[in-house]
């Protein structure tokens, strides 16, 4: 089995996802899958994909990007709450008014789910849940048997998703695992200044949760200088989220700060 | 001719996938009788009884079964059920569980006991609270003298126990645009003490108690074949829950005083399609309105 890293929304942060690329091929990655929504929240998302394809990154359709690419009226993140779609909206203005026809068309050519054979197992990568793009999968919020359902409907014994951008895997009966491999363009809301992506070491599939520091004080100043939120750029500066925070569940909300 | 027109007319929702499984755990029982309350529950009414464990257990084995997402549980009241606390702990060894209260009768040690359960479980349980107004005057004409203290005692009891409670708000208001009533309640709940205050607005529904109280549905508002024309019928709970009560299984919690709505005895019977008929129906389909958090 060759090792592979795994990594989930960019979100126009391109020097967390510079640090991460390079992290992985200095770790021997064999192969670099991206999970999906390469903009929102970031300063630079017409820098993703040059980046994507300087390291060969084999990418699966987010919500963000699909949006981008049938250029729809709002990024489908799925929130309920208003609190985060106001927010949510402003991210989607400022990528949408960045995105150029290229861009567009690279992201309606991604593909909805990917499906590898890994040491025996039944990889299935998408970006929500394997039956829709924009479903989140939280760690408190999802039980064993729903997972276990989805990942047999799915036909896969290995379940990769992110969508919420937060990190955690989990063994479930019959051999299954699901590892939601986090997104690496916010922080984790956990009060650290990285980027956490998920590396399968040769011999192994279980995720190591790998995090990787990079200029935090310079994308947030970016961010700054954009005019985007300064809620956008305090998380990036203290590791905290600070916005769309509503559709969080109770266990993942208490970790917070906010 | 009209009527048969008509009764060929009503779209029907498929059910998806059972993601979600509620229980009227305290059955219609309340310690409150709100005059807007959509099953009129209420101390004497008694149509859905209470659930014991022993109820509750064998709907509890059919979701995992059928790979349940989360569960919810409501009334009536049900801190009213005396076997709430072990229900909850069967339900959180499965799935993430939601429970629907008035806060009322919510004291120090009841929301210690909740946050062991919670703490014992990799499962997140939500707190849901009602309140209908930023204060007593507006709150307890709806819900009855002196609801609106208790049910903020309760609040800060569940928020000194680590709980961060959604209160939830029915929307008696006019105005359409929410937003400032949602901030205005956010401000009120930190000012009590809630330190991370969240808020879930609900639709009324004009049924049970509320179509007295106001008024009842109107013959047009109905859903009719073109009302679900490209609709996305997943934004509808009823394609992906169902409702456990004492007299069996629902299509939703809203519907469970209509015998057309009851899908059958077992969560297995219930796992079939709806016809959207009711005045409820228009409601959750204008709104976008889900019951669940």
């Amino acid at each position: 089995m060759e090792p592979i890293a795994v990594f989930g929304g960019p979100y126009g942060n391109h020097l967390a996802l510079r640090a991460v690329l390079e992290d992985a091929a200095r770790r021997g990655a064999s192969a670099i899958y991206c999970l999906g929504d390469l903009g929102g929240f970031g300063p630079r998302p017409g820098a993703m994909i040059a980046l994507l394809e300087e390291f060969q990154v084999i990418t699966v359709v987010g919500n963000y990007d699909r949006a981008l690419a049938e250029r729809q009226p709002d990024c489908g993140c799925g929130y309920t709450h208003p609190k985060d779609n106001e927010y949510a909206r402003i991210a989607y203005a400022f990528t949408d008014a960045r995105a150029s026809a290229q861009d567009r068309a690279w992201m309606a050519r991604l593909p909805e789910s990917l499906r590898l054979l890994r040491g025996g197992r039944r990889y299935l990568l998408c970006h929500g849940s394997p039956r829709q793009t924009n479903e989140f999968l939280w760690d408190s919020a999802s039980s064993n048997p729903f997972l276990e359902r989805i990942a047999a409907e799915a036909q896969a014994d290995q379940v990769l998703c992110t969508h919420t951008g937060l990190h955690w895997q989990r063994e479930l009966g019959m051999g299954r695992r699901i590892v939601n491999v986090g997104a690496i363009g916010r922080p984790a809301n956990d009060g650290l200044r990285v980027a956490w992506y998920a590396w399968f070491a040769s011999d192994r599939h279980d995720a190591q949760f790998l995090p990787v520091a990079y200029d935090t004080d310079a994308v947030a100043a970016e961010m700054d200088a954009e005019g985007l939120p300064p809620e956008f750029g305090e998380t990036i500066r203290t590791g905290w989220w600070t916005t769309c925070l509503e559709v969080l569940p109770a266990k993942e909300r208490a970790r917070g700060r906010w | 001719m009209s009527a048969s027109a008509t009764i060929t007319l009503v779209p029907s929702v498929p059910l998806l996938a059972l993601d979600t499984v509620w229980f009227q755990v305290a059955g219609t029982l309340c310690n409150l009788t709100c005059s807007h309350c959509f099953i009129t529950c209420g101390p004497t009414n008694r149509r859905h009884a209470m659930m014991s464990r022993a109820d509750t257990r064998p709907y509890l084995d059919e979701a995992v079964a059928l790979g349940v997402r989360d569960f919810y549980f409501t009334g009536g009241e049900p801190f009213l059920n005396k076997e709430l606390l072990p229900i909850l702990e069967d339900a959180l060894a499965i799935a993430p569980s939601t429970v629907l209260t008035n806060a009322t009768l919510i004291d120090a040690a009841h929301a210690a006991s909740l946050r062991r359960l919670e703490q014992a479980s990799r499962y997140s349980l939500e707190m849901r609270v009602s309140l209908d107004g930023l204060d007593p005057a507006s709150n307890d004409a709806l819900r009855g003298e002196g609801s609106f203290a208790e049910a903020l005692a309760g609040l800060r009891e569940l928020s000194r126990a680590g709980f961060d409670p959604i209160v939830t708000v029915a929307q008696t208001w006019d105005d359409p645009s929410d937003a400032a009533m949602r901030v205005r309640f956010h401000d009120t709940l930190r000012e009590i003490g809630l330190a991370r205050p969240r808020v879930k607005v609900l639709p009324m529904f004009r049924v049970g108690r509320e179509a007295e109280r106001t008024q009842g549905y109107d013959a047009r508002e109905r859903l009719t074949p073109e009302h679900v024309e490209g609709f996305d019928m997943r934004t509808l709970q009823c394609s992906t829950s169902r409702m456990v009560t004492s007299q069996g299984v629902y299509v939703c919690p809203i519907l469970i005083d209509s015998r057309d709505a009851r899908l059958g005895r077992t969560l297995r019977e219930s796992m079939r399609s709806f016809p959207l008929a009711h005045g409820a129906c228009h409601t959750c389909w204008a709104t976008g309105a889900t019951c669940r958090n």
